[in-house]
């Protein structure tokens, strides 16, 4: 079966900028060709027509949780994909903070065949489209790709390594004890010395627990008014530093996770000055919000690390801008109204965010900060290449493609979520730029209404 | 005039003239408890429920005595003897509670908002009684009452606030307050005890207790709290006391009319000396006082006792 898209602007940065038409065949791009070409094999082609949109690489997130197993009434790998589809990504990353942990290549399997069994079951979407939208079922799945991150540490424990080779074999991409961070300096130069010898990044959530510790949302001004116990940068920022040294020690790819603060930038554009294999993230809560959003009492402000100052927000988007931050990832953490609707320093930290990072990171586009080209790099062309990936838009790969109504406006309302969990700050966001359709493998994972 | 507000939350959703209100009405309510039969039928019928999670004895003594002054009937729920301990979250209690058509809904909680949380679900007039280290209205509210009849007024005052503001909802309340109403607020401890951005809510910091002291019409000390020496805030409480305890000695330095206030309970020998506490500038008492009148005036005031007398 083969797919033609007709009529949009696509664009893939360094590579193409222009109208033009994708013919996909089953699950690979066929070509690439000038609108008014006609297709020499005209009997069995589908025409999608997507005038007025924008065609570009899958975006990726590198740093979600999807919860399963262990966590399934929070999100399970099919909701969280949907999610996912839903917001424009082709392929997301989970992070191993699941239970059991994601610490040996038995879970990592079950994860990588969970989505599989998802992406080829028949049309698995079905929420928000009409089964029959381009009459031909076989044409839509209902999921991204899903590429696992394993655990740096047996159960996140800090102190003995996994078997990386085996987990990588399973499936795994990349390892990180997101949410538990490796304290002993002495594991986290082991684990980035052998991680090294398999070609594995290492993600590293950076935060001094003792440093941190009782900590609800961030040090400052508002913290003290709200008689809230405060996490400064500092517990941040020193991990950063020293992970990037050990990083420099060891040769090892080191991937820092949703910075937050000035000071880390500060310490990753050294880093990458000295030649350091370093990369860094943030997510759009970072630089869309500051810890005034807490003020009163929102448990959907509280993540970690938490919302910052002004200052710091400014700081993470000139990182952007400088591409000291390579990318923009989401940091999806579903949590139900148990873990929500509670006391402030009793509520879990984390937000949803699959859903809303495009509209939230156009922002920066239409602000002036990020050229809609440069935004592409950081949510789709370098997330590929940390993870070893080749989505250029070109014939012979994958069809991985995202397809964005830049125009669109739309306002963020979590009873449309995909997601099983609605912990979202940004409830009546007005936003502009909405994700029009989701293309995995050749088939249509999700589509617009309209 | 009216009490306008539901709730008494914190100090920064009141106004200048909700404060005054709130204090001339307490002044007004001192005089009962001087009475030889201690009570007035003002809030007869009303339920009144004193829902404590954190230890207290003197807070929740005041609050009980004012209720009964007033003729309201008291219920008390304490953390040991509530469903908490079985697992029912701090929204489904206040739920259940609010079926039972309480009026008022006094809440100490070692959470920070948790006041303000509950507020927000049940249709009782909610009193905050101290929620972690955010607030602690009626404290503030009874300083500020007791500085005013002292003083015969509160702006233009020096009032310095000494020990642990970082863990200290009194602390807090009363910048909040006392700021609020004109006079200036200076507060002083080791900077592990100051917490970051203070100065923002308009008070002056220091960590030099004999200048704080100097020139203050107010000394309030704050009490160590032991528990807390596993933050690490300070070496021993035996230096803590040299640095910033308050002694006979450095009360010299003061004006000679000083006022020296503590929110209690005391450590004595540590931020304050016995023969301070007890001595001739010390009011510590009359806080507690005239807290029952405060917390009287409360009542009053969040049952709609105003409404009607514009």
């Amino acid at each position: 079966m083969k797919i033609r898209l007709k009529g949009a602007r696509v664009l893939d940065p360094k590579n193409i900028d222009d109208f033009k038409d994708i013919i996909i065949s089953d699950d690979k791009i066929e070509a690439i060709i000038d609108p008014n070409i006609s297709t020499p094999d005209n009997d069995n082609i589908i025409e999608i027509d997507i005038t007025g949109m924008v065609a570009v690489p899958g975006l990726i997130d590198l740093h979600v949780h999807l919860r399963e197993p262990g966590y399934e009434y929070k999100e399970t790998i099919e909701t969280g994909l949907k999610a996912a589809a839903k917001g424009g990504f082709t392929a997301v990353c989970p992070m191993p903070n699941t239970s059991p942990v994601n610490d040996n290549s038995s879970i990592t399997a079950f994860m990588v065949s969970r989505a599989k069994e998802l992406q080829n079951s028949k049309f698995s979407y079905k929420q928000s489209i009409s089964s029959d939208k381009l009459g031909v079922e076989s044409l839509y799945s209902g999921v991204c790709k899903l590429f696992p991150v394993g655990a740096i540490t047996k159960g996140l424990q800090g102190e003995s390594l996994c078997e990386y080779s085996d987990m990588k074999k399973a499936g795994m991409v990349a390892i990180s004890d997101d949410g538990r961070p490796v304290q002993n300096a002495r594991v986290m130069r082991r684990a980035m010395e052998y991680a090294k010898g398999l070609g594995l990044p290492i993600i590293s959530h950076c935060e001094d627990i003792d440093l941190a510790r009782d900590g609800a949302m961030n040090e400052g001004v508002v913290a003290t008014k709200l008689g809230i116990k405060g996490i400064p940068n500092a517990s941040e920022s020193t991990i950063v530093m020293r992970d990037i040294a050990l990083a420099e020690l060891t040769g090892a790819s080191l991937h820092i996770a949703h910075v937050s603060c000035e000071e880390s930038v500060d310490a990753i554009r050294n880093g990458k000055k000295r030649g350091v294999k370093v990369t860094a993230e943030t997510a759009p809560h970072y630089f869309t919000l500051t810890d005034e959003a807490v003020s009163r009492y929102d448990t959907n402000a509280k993540m970690n690390p938490p919302l910052r100052t002004e200052s710091d927000r400014q700081a993470v988007i000139a990182g952007l801008i400088d591409s000291t931050i390579d990318i923009i990832a989401t940091d999806h953490a579903p949590h139900s109204l148990l873990e929500k609707d509670v006391e402030f320093d009793r509520a879990a930290f984390g937000i949803v965010g699959l859903e809303t990072s495009l509209g939230l990171s156009m922002k920066l586009v239409q602000d002036g900060q990020l050229s809609f080209e440069n935004l592409i790099e950081k949510m789709s062309k370098r997330p590929a290449s940390i993870l070893g990936i080749n989505n250029d838009l070109k014939a012979g790969n994958p069809a991985d493609i995202t397809i964005i109504d830049i125009d669109a406006f739309w306002s963020v309302n979590p009873k449309t979520f995909l997601s099983k969990s609605r912990n979202t700050p940004f409830t009546g966001f007005s936003l502009k730029g909405e994700v029009y359709m989701t293309i995995v493998n050749g088939k249509i994972a999700y589509q617009r209404d309209s | 005039m009216r009490f306008e507000h539901k709730d008494l939350l914190d100090i920064e959703s009141l106004s200048i003239k909700d404060i005054n209100m709130i204090l001339d009405t307490a002044e007004g309510m001192k005089e009962i408890s001087n009475r030889p039969i201690k009570k007035v039928p003002t809030l007869r019928g009303k339920t009144i429920v004193l829902f404590f999670q954190e230890p207290s004895t003197r807070t929740k003594l005041s609050f009980d005595i004012a209720a009964k002054r007033l003729s309201a009937d008291t219920i008390s729920i304490s953390s040991g003897s509530s469903s908490i301990v079985k697992g029912e979250t701090l929204i489904d209690t206040a739920k259940n509670l609010e079926s039972m058509n309480p009026d008022i809904i006094v809440i100490r909680h070692p959470s920070s908002g948790a006041a303000e949380l509950i507020s927000r679900r049940v249709k009782a007039s909610v009193v905050n009684a101290g929620d972690g280290l955010h607030a602690h209205p009626t404290q503030a509210l009874l300083d500020m009452m007791t500085v005013r009849e002292k003083k015969g007024r509160i702006e233009g005052l020096n009032i310095s606030i000494i020990g642990d503001i970082a863990h200290s909802r009194v602390a807090r309340s009363n910048i909040e307050g006392f700021t609020k109403m004109g006079a200036t607020v200076t507060v002083a401890a080791p900077p592990t005890m100051i917490p970051k951005g203070v100065e923002k809510l308009g008070c002056k910091v220091t960590s030099d207790i004999e200048s704080c002291i100097e020139n203050a019409d107010v000394v309030m000390m704050l009490r160590i709290q032991k528990e807390r020496q596993e933050s690490i805030l300070f070496p021993t409480e035996r230096e803590y006391s040299m640095l910033f305890g308050l002694s006979s000695h450095r009360l010299k330095g003061a004006k000679r009319d000083v006022l020296v206030m503590h929110p209690g309970p005391m450590n004595r020998g540590v931020e304050i000396n016995s023969d301070v506490a007890d001595g001739e500038h010390s009011v510590i008492l009359e806080q507690v006082t005239n807290g029952v009148a405060l917390r009287m005036a409360v009542f009053y005031l969040v049952a709609g006792g105003l409404k009607n007398a514009d």
